[in-house]
């Protein structure tokens, strides 16, 4: 649920990616917080295990310039995808305005891409929102592994309602900003549209 | 419960600032916040140079929903006060108005028996401004006032330029 600051002329929207246990959603947030001009960025929260996998959220903000005299800032949110930790995906999703779903390439992850888009569903109609309502992008990530599916599988698989989609491979950083960009203009777009 | 966007217009944010700002004072705070239930920071008083307070809104609205979670297991509907004991610093978390959430950090210079007390009653009063607060969005969506955001007036290309890089 964005938030409008009438009286610090501020707009802030909360995007989560979310997506199966290492598909590369806290690696999303990281080369984000790594090219992002430090202006323009806060501090990356990252709550994890000692092994570095994410356990509640990780949170970057980001400041992305002004609309009509407004700053507006992205509140980035990672949720974590190991399939026990649903109680508190579902506390993440909450207020969500954007979501990025984080796809592995990888054949032998389809199962669990699978079951995390179907949890993201479940998740959200408990908000009473619906996935092809949002603002909702997906990204195939880890392209660049010799084992990635084709792409026409992936999509037929997770993505047949066409929503925006995006090659990547986090871990050098492609697509990442593409995938961002996309989904923080469709959560614009579509608080103008609200609010016509 | 806000289903509707939070729109906070200057008369709004000063009355939360004002409450804010006499509850730094008659409890000896350090500093206090009013943080929403999504992570939002929406009011700061007192001294907060130095504190990260993006973060702050961020975590408080993190543990806020986890041991709202918590509660629910064992059949209660919320944790209301939260009270985090630190060597120096105190950080007392309260819920006001379902959706919103109000800490307080205080050191020696206070005690945890004054701050409860004077929580409770800036507490009470916030709660009154985000009712009102949320009365007035769900009139403007009733009758489709557009005005509660400046959305209505940008176009694609202003969404556009904010991508031109």
């Amino acid at each position: 649920m964005s938030f409008i600051n009438y009286s610090s002329r501020e707009i802030n929207c909360k995007i989560v990616y979310y997506g199966p246990g290492l598909c590369g959603k806290t690696t999303n947030l990281q080369f984000i917080y790594t090219k992002t001009n430090p202006d323009l960025k806060g501090k990356m929260i990252s709550l994890a295990t000692e092994t570095e996998r994410t356990l509640f959220f990780d949170f970057l903000p980001l400041a992305l310039g002004q609309i009509r005299g407004f700053k507006t800032r992205f509140h980035l949110y990672t949720v974590p995808g190991q399939v026990f930790y649903d109680a508190s995906r579902k506390l993440i999703l909450k207020g969500v305005d954007g979501v990025v779903f984080v796809a592995d390439s990888q054949i032998e992850r389809m199962e669990a891409n699978l079951e995390s888009m179907d949890n993201l569903r479940i998740n959200l109609r408990e908000q009473v929102y619906e996935l092809d309502k949002i603002p909702f992008v997906v990204q195939y990530n880890k392209r660049d592994l010799p084992n990635a599916a084709p792409l026409e599988e992936l999509r037929r698989q997770l993505n047949p309602m066409g929503a925006p989609e995006f090659e990547a491979s986090a871990q050098s950083g492609e697509g990442v900003f593409e995938t961002l960009k996309a989904v923080a203009k469709s959560v614009l777009s579509d608080l103008k549209k609200l609010s016509r | 419960m806000f289903d509707t966007q939070l729109v906070m217009y200057e008369e709004d944010h000063k009355r939360v600032l004002h409450v804010i700002g006499r509850l730094v004072r008659d409890a000896n705070a350090k500093g206090v916040f009013v943080v929403d239930k999504n992570g939002q920071l929406i009011a700061e008083a007192g001294e907060v140079r130095g504190i990260d307070t993006t973060s702050l809104a961020s975590l408080t609205a993190g543990s806020i929903a986890a041991t709202g979670g918590l509660a629910k297991i064992i059949g209660e509907e919320d944790f209301p006060v939260h009270f985090h004991q630190g060597a120096r610093d105190n950080l007392h978390i309260t819920l006001v108005a379902k959706r919103m959430i109000l800490v307080v950090v205080f050191d020696d210079r206070s005690s945890l028996g004054l701050v409860r007390l004077r929580v409770k009653k800036a507490g009470t009063e916030l709660a009154k401004v985000f009712e009102e607060i949320q009365k007035k969005a769900e009139a403007d969506q009733a009758t489709g006032n557009s005005s509660a955001s400046p959305f209505s007036e940008i176009t694609d290309d202003d969404i556009d330029n904010l991508f031109a890089d």
